[in-house]
């Protein structure tokens, strides 16, 4: 046993200095080429693996066949018609508006109403690529074409008409306050002196809450369900938002939470496209109203929002921009 | 190898130290049994929602895609900036100011940005100038110019850390600058700089992480995604799952680094002596 | 623009706040790690290199969480401004950690010796002989140190606290027409912030070389 091991380890080590002696070179160099050329395999061999992978954005899963319509030539539509393929903005982590589900496909109303459009646009389900926006980069996605429309719980105001152009609205949220169940001092907006009020950094219900309830302590994070994490915990004291999210977090947590006080803004979610784009911005509106008419919208609704709140509203009626 | 500061401890000093470990271990065990019996109070202990990779295979799918992403932007990141390192580095070694102070400039300059920044110019500013990038891309060109410009002052440190007659004596042989810096100084400057190096590449590839801002969804981006799919009682064990895959990717790549520095040690015939401290050592988020 | 410089500086001050207070709390837990780890106490070295790997491997967003998230779980709870003081501690503590070690086995080895054979104790050589030298070469590296803490600091605003991140966000979403206006004008503070930063290693790592002995 021991004699073989000794054997061993000596012809192991002749061969050893047999290399070394035939290359001529210093060991040190030897090795030192040796090593940058096996970093650079392995991370090649990273590479080469990852480049086969599928894109970044996520893909619908095909549904119904789109409808073949012809429309004026050099407009968007007929543009996006042609290339078969578009692209939409969403958020990726908003419950029952736009949400990546498990598969990596989103979810939720806005991408339920986008489906919408891009059927109308006879654009195949699975030709249409979702990205994530999130609040910094809605309107510069849009001037710089990087998405050919945003549906995003996108609240359609005048400072954002100054840069982007916007479809709809498809749905009218109000902002009002969610506490916990046995919460009983806060009763409404006019109740939140000194109070902690969650909301997500850069929102519109976050910039609204300010001006208010002056008197309330902000606390900003970057997504809702951080905001019901620490309601539950006690590190806050109310969350702020439009009802129709703060219903999701209700949904997602029976029992824990409430809502309070009476919802004190309107907010006209529509479908941001660049700045002048108007044959573009009267299609969606006339297929939204198209929608609105034969239950193409309320399918939408039912399937995502009717979940949490049963009562659909009457949709909004939208905005030509005639005025 | 390391320091010896002080000298072996007798059979008192042991025993003293004896007392002390085992004081504290007991200390932190008593801690740790504290923590986790709440955390059992609170239901995150639950194995239910520990079983969410068991019952969820689309879960693990995610995540695997997210870690595939990952490693891609950051395999691809760390060949581009080592390059852009080396070039950098040499540039600002140049001994000729119209090559050298631009270097400068500009290393100080990426250097001092917000990744986030120059992740987010990449993708929206560049097509101005004519450039259309893929976020893919984008978020590679980030990484590569800050980390590149954070490498070369790492490689450069390593190279002005060799003793100036090595270079003396590769001239009077008659190498020239660039046969000099790519020969003598480049390999040993990196043997010297490897665990700055290989801590600098950690960094980059939990950079990645930063390509939300135009749309990138990797391993952390698609974890947070699955804690708000599934809620927030899954948070505990999605981000816990997260930190280990972190470490455990990271941690091979330091063993990796350490496993090829300590055979190059060996051939070379001991240790090189201490390694020269740096100016890298970027914390990234 | 000029109508937010109040909101800026707000987000400015806690931004600097975040930094300054997780610099000095990273600094002493980073040094007593670094004691840790050249000890020679094997324990106290394992839980040393133990904390580093992990701490250093992991994102800091996650070791946001867990501070934010976790610890109330356990009946911890403080403000946002303390659980993100306190993350990006835990974080930056391992890079010092690293830094600082690097220095101490930069200190070449006779020095060491030399104590030794002075007969001075493991605390007395390292804190008069050792970390004196370590602290010259080590100047530079916990420069770069804190400027990515100042950087990570943004990390913050998803953890409910309006640093300069999220006051930049919360004034885009405000002033869509501005977003590049708005976010070029957070880079300058960040970058007045670590450009200072590096100013004042450099005065230090000057007066530390010039002066004699």
């Amino acid at each position: 046993m021991r004699m073989s091991l000794t054997r061993t380890r000596q012809r192991s080590a002749q061969t050893t200095s047999r290399a070394a002696s035939a290359s001529h070179r210093e060991p040190r160099r030897r090795t030192a080429r040796g090593t940058a050329l096996l970093l650079s395999t392995a991370l090649l061999a990273v590479f080469a693996l990852g480049a086969c992978g599928g894109d970044d954005e996520a893909e619908v899963e095909p549904t119904a066949a789109p409808a073949a319509t012809t429309f004026p030539a050099g407009s968007t539509m007929a543009k996006l018609q042609s290339g078969g393929t578009i692209t939409v903005g969403t958020k990726f982590d908003q419950p029952l508006f736009g949400l990546k589900n498990l598969r990596g496909v989103p979810e939720g109303f806005d991408v339920e109403i986008a489906k919408i459009i891009t059927n109308a646009l006879g654009i195949p389900a699975d030709k249409v690529k979702f990205v994530e926006t999130v609040s910094v980069n809605r309107e510069p996605f849009i001037q710089q074409h990087k998405v050919d429309m945003v549906v995003a719980t996108y609240t359609i105001n005048d400072k954002r008409k100054q840069v982007v152009d916007f479809a709809g609205p498809y749905y009218v949220a109000g902002q009002t306050l969610m506490v916990r169940a046995g919460e009983s001092a806060i009763t409404g907006k006019d109740s939140l002196a000194g109070k902690n009020v969650c909301s997500v950094s850069g929102s519109t219900p976050a910039e609204r809450i300010r001006t208010e309830a002056p008197q309330a302590k902000l606390v900003l994070f970057d997504v809702y369900s951080k905001c019901a994490e620490a309601l539950k915990n006690g590190q806050v004291d109310a969350v702020t938002t439009d009802n129709a999210i703060l219903l999701g977090l209700m949904d997602s947590d029976p029992g824990t939470f409430k809502l309070v006080g009476k919802p004190f803004s309107t907010e006209p979610y529509g479908i941001g496209i660049a700045k002048g784009d108007d044959e573009f911005r009267t299609f969606i509106n006339e297929t939204l109203t198209a929608a609105y008419a034969d239950g193409r919208y309320e399918k939408a609704y039912e399937a995502t929002l009717g979940k949490v709140e049963p009562n659909m509203p009457k949709p909004p009626a939208v905005d030509n921009y005639t005025s | 190898m390391s320091l010896q500061l002080a000298d072996p401890p007798g059979p008192r000093g042991r025993r003293r130290i004896l007392v002390v470990s085992m004081l504290a271990v007991a200390v932190l065990a008593a801690l740790a049994v504290l923590a986790v019996r709440r955390l059992a109070d609170n239901g995150q202990l639950d194995p239910d929602i520990w079983r969410i990779f068991i019952d969820e295979p689309d879960l693990r799918t995610l995540l695997w895609e997210g870690l595939l992403d990952t490693l891609r932007a950051a395999a691809t990141g760390m060949v581009f900036a080592v390059a852009l390192g080396v070039a950098l580095a040499f540039a600002r070694l140049s001994t000729r100011p119209a090559v050298h102070v631009p270097a400068a400039a500009l290393v100080e300059t990426l250097r001092g940005l917000p990744l986030l920044m120059l992740i987010f110019f990449a993708f929206l500013g560049l097509p101005a100038l004519g450039v259309d990038l893929s976020a893919f891309w984008a978020l590679v060109l980030g990484l590569t110019a800050y980390n590149g410009a954070v490498l070369s002052e790492i490689f450069r440190a390593g190279v002005l850390s060799i003793d100036r007659g090595q270079t003396e004596a590769a001239a009077a042989l008659g190498l020239r600058g660039t046969q000099i810096f790519a020969l003598i100084q480049f390999p040993q400057a990196v043997r010297r700089m490897s665990p700055t190096l290989v801590s600098q590449l950690v960094t980059l590839l939990k950079d990645t992480s930063l390509g939300f801002v135009i749309g990138y969804t990797e391993l952390l981006r698609q974890g947070r995604g699955a804690v708000e799919v599934l809620g927030s009682r899954y948070a505990l064990p999605i981000y816990t799952t997260l930190a280990v895959i972190y470490i455990i990717v990271n941690g091979s790549l330091s063993l990796t680094a350490r496993w090829l520095e300590r055979r190059q040690s060996v051939r070379a015939g001991g240790s090189t002596g201490a390694a020269a401290t740096g100016t890298g050592a970027g914390a990234g988020a | 623009m000029l109508d937010n410089l109040h909101v800026f500086r707000d987000g400015f001050v806690r931004t600097l706040g975040l930094s300054l207070f997780s610099a000095v709390g990273a600094l002493l837990l980073g040094s007593v790690l670094a004691t840790m780890r050249v000890s020679p106490v094997p324990p106290l070295r394992w839980a040393g290199t133990a904390y580093v790997e992990t701490v250093r491997n992991t994102p800091l967003t996650i070791v946001f969480f867990f501070v934010a998230f976790v610890l109330p779980q356990v009946d911890i709870v403080f403000s946002f401004f303390a659980f993100a003081v306190m993350a990006l501690t835990i974080y930056h503590t391992a890079f010092v950690c690293e830094a600082v070690r690097a220095g101490v086995n930069g200190v070449e080895v006779g020095q060491a010796e030399a104590a030794r054979a002075l007969g001075l104790t493991f605390s007395q050589s390292l804190r008069l002989v050792i970390l004196p030298q370590a602290f010259r070469n080590v100047v530079q590296p916990l420069g770069s140190v804190g400027s990515a803490l100042i950087r990570n600091s943004s990390i913050a605003a998803a953890f409910g606290v309006q640093e300069l991140t999220g006051v930049s966000q919360g004034l885009a979403t405000a002033n869509p027409g501005d977003v590049i206006a708005i976010l070029l004008a957070g880079i300058v503070c960040y970058l007045v912030l670590t450009l200072s930063l590096a100013g004042a290693v450099g005065v230090v790592e000057r007066r530390l070389r010039g002066e004699p002995r």
